[in-house]
């Protein structure tokens, strides 16, 4: 067997007095490709930012490639971890949000290279010839120096999928990165994502409500509900023969 | 006219240590220790909850006796007293355009892996220096009327010498006092105009 890129031991999340997450157990294999689906307030987005370190979780631990995410070693106790521990651990993730959050003030070529400069300390031919490498490959080659105010939604996560990708991330986030699209948009972006899921090496935890494009890229599917995973399996099983009446009434709402 | 280089050399003096001070101040009210926090927030509130003549007359007068520091020449106690007064009004428009630009910006700069001064340097500030162009501008027009202030602790700035050719002839008032609102305008355009194309600069970078 090998080792999981992604561990949750019994994650509990809460903000105030509403527990979100209520004991997540989760494994997640290099290059696996997992899907996670669920109604509203279910706590998909908690999962996901919680790996990102946007999230602190209550308790359980987050274990990311041998590492403890968010506790580190202090004079052999286990401690809260500081920024310097944070950097090291989540250097191997990366993130797509739903509102693109690309940096206006950048042109889509320095939204993609800047990290790769200052964060990896890469020199800067190196950076931009690799940035615009992932661009041309979302199909972007020609917009290097326009800034996201000028460019479609669709484009717009198309460059946020380059930006992630220029870090070379081993585990990548999308949280319902079509869902902010007009549906006309939504294909473009699906496709980049099926691309990058055919090449293979990165694992990949997909939050969505596109079950035809879950059933088509994800290893495994997991149904989220009321914080915690009701139902998990490969694609086929949980969305298309699971008994769960939960997940069947929620499915439905997808099927109309 | 003599005078207008005081004028000036004023203005551009406490302009850059208002700024400066703006800046230190801002960041400071923002930053995650306490007594940082509150120190700064009693900085600002006594320098806006109090008058700049008087904070002039303190620094020029009753400081240097109080405390036996002497703060330099005039030019420097005005400038000093310039910059600390408006300084503590310019820092809330800085902690407000950093608070001001969208959190998810943090959150995309985390998700890159930026160290916290990386997020604050490459990604934050850029845009909330952009917003806080305007209300820059606008000050820096309330600076220069604030210099004409430093005639009050002995300095021969334009209203110093526009005084004394008054007082030569008193029929000369109106015309004398004429030219001094003219010169404060003149001398007021460029930065007017800098606004203006501050604003334009704003506009572009910010929206997303
Ligand atoms: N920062 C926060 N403060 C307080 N409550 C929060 C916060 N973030 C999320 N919640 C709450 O936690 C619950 C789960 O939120 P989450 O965003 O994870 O759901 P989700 O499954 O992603 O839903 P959706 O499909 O609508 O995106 C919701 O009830 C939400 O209101
Ligand atoms: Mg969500």
């Amino acid at each position: 067997m090998t080792e999981p890129i992604v561990t949750f031991q019994n994650i509990h999340k809460s903000f105030g007095d509403v527990e979100v997450l209520k004991g997540i157990n989760l494994d997640i294999k290099p290059a696996e490709k997992v899907a996670i689906i669920g109604p509203s307030g279910s706590g998909k987005t908690t999962i996901i930012r919680l790996l990102m370190t946007l999230e602190k979780p209550t308790s359980g631990d987050i274990i990311v490639d041998g590492k403890n995410l968010w506790k580190m070693d202090k004079n052999g106790k286990l401690v809260d971890a500081n920024e310097k521990h944070l950097r090291q651990v989540r250097g191997d993730i990366g993130m797509v949000f739903q509102h693109f959050n690309l940096f206006p003030h950048m042109t889509i070529l320095e939204n993609c290279m800047t990290a790769p400069i200052h964060v990896k300390s890469e020199d800067k031919k190196t950076a931009k010839q690799r940035s615009i490498e992932m661009l041309e490959k979302v199909g972007l080659g020609d917009k290097l120096d326009n800034y996201p105010s000028q460019l479609s939604g669709g484009q717009k996560q198309r460059v946020a999928m380059a930006r992630a990708l220029v870090m070379r991330p081993k585990v990548m986030l999308f949280d319902e990165v079509t869902s902010a699209l007009d549906p006309e948009l939504v294909g473009e972006v699906l496709e980049v994502i099926r691309d990058i899921a055919k090449e293979g090496e990165m694992a990949m935890i997909l939050v969505t409500h596109e079950m035809d494009f879950a059933l088509d890229v994800a290893d495994k599917v997991l149904f989220l509900d009321e914080g915690v995973i009701a139902e998990q399996g490969t694609a086929s099983e949980v969305i298309e023969h699971s008994k769960n009446e939960r997940l069947q009434s929620f499915l439905k709402r997808f099927r109309a | 006219m003599r005078g207008i280089n005081i004028t000036i050399s004023v203005l551009i003096a406490s302009a850059i240590l208002g700024y400066l001070m703006a800046f230190v101040a801002g960041l400071c009210r923002l930053s995650s220790n306490i007594i940082i926090r509150k120190a700064t927030g009693f900085y600002i509130e006594v320098f806006r909850g109090t008058s700049l003549i008087v904070q002039l007359f303190w620094l020029y007068y009753a400081v240097p006796m109080l405390f036996d520091i002497q703060l330099g020449s005039n030019w420097l106690v005005g400038v000093i007293a310039i910059a600390l007064n408006y300084g503590a009004y310019m820092s809330e428009i800085v902690r407000g355009s950093i608070l001001a630009v969208a959190k998810g910006q943090t959150e995309a700069a985390t998700a890159l892996n930026m160290s916290s001064f990386q997020r604050m340097r490459l990604i934050i500030l850029p845009q909330a220096v952009r917003m806080m162009l305007p209300e820059f501008g606008n000050y820096l027009i309330q600076m220069l009327k604030a210099t004409s202030l430093v005639y009050l602790i002995g300095m021969n700035d334009i209203l110093y010498y526009g005084n004394i050719l008054r007082s030569n002839d008193l029929s000369q008032a109106p015309t004398v006092y004429l030219l001094l609102l003219v010169f404060y305008f003149i001398l007021a355009l460029p930065i007017i105009w800098l606004t203006r194309k501050a604003e334009v600069i704003s506009k572009k970078g910010v929206a997303s």
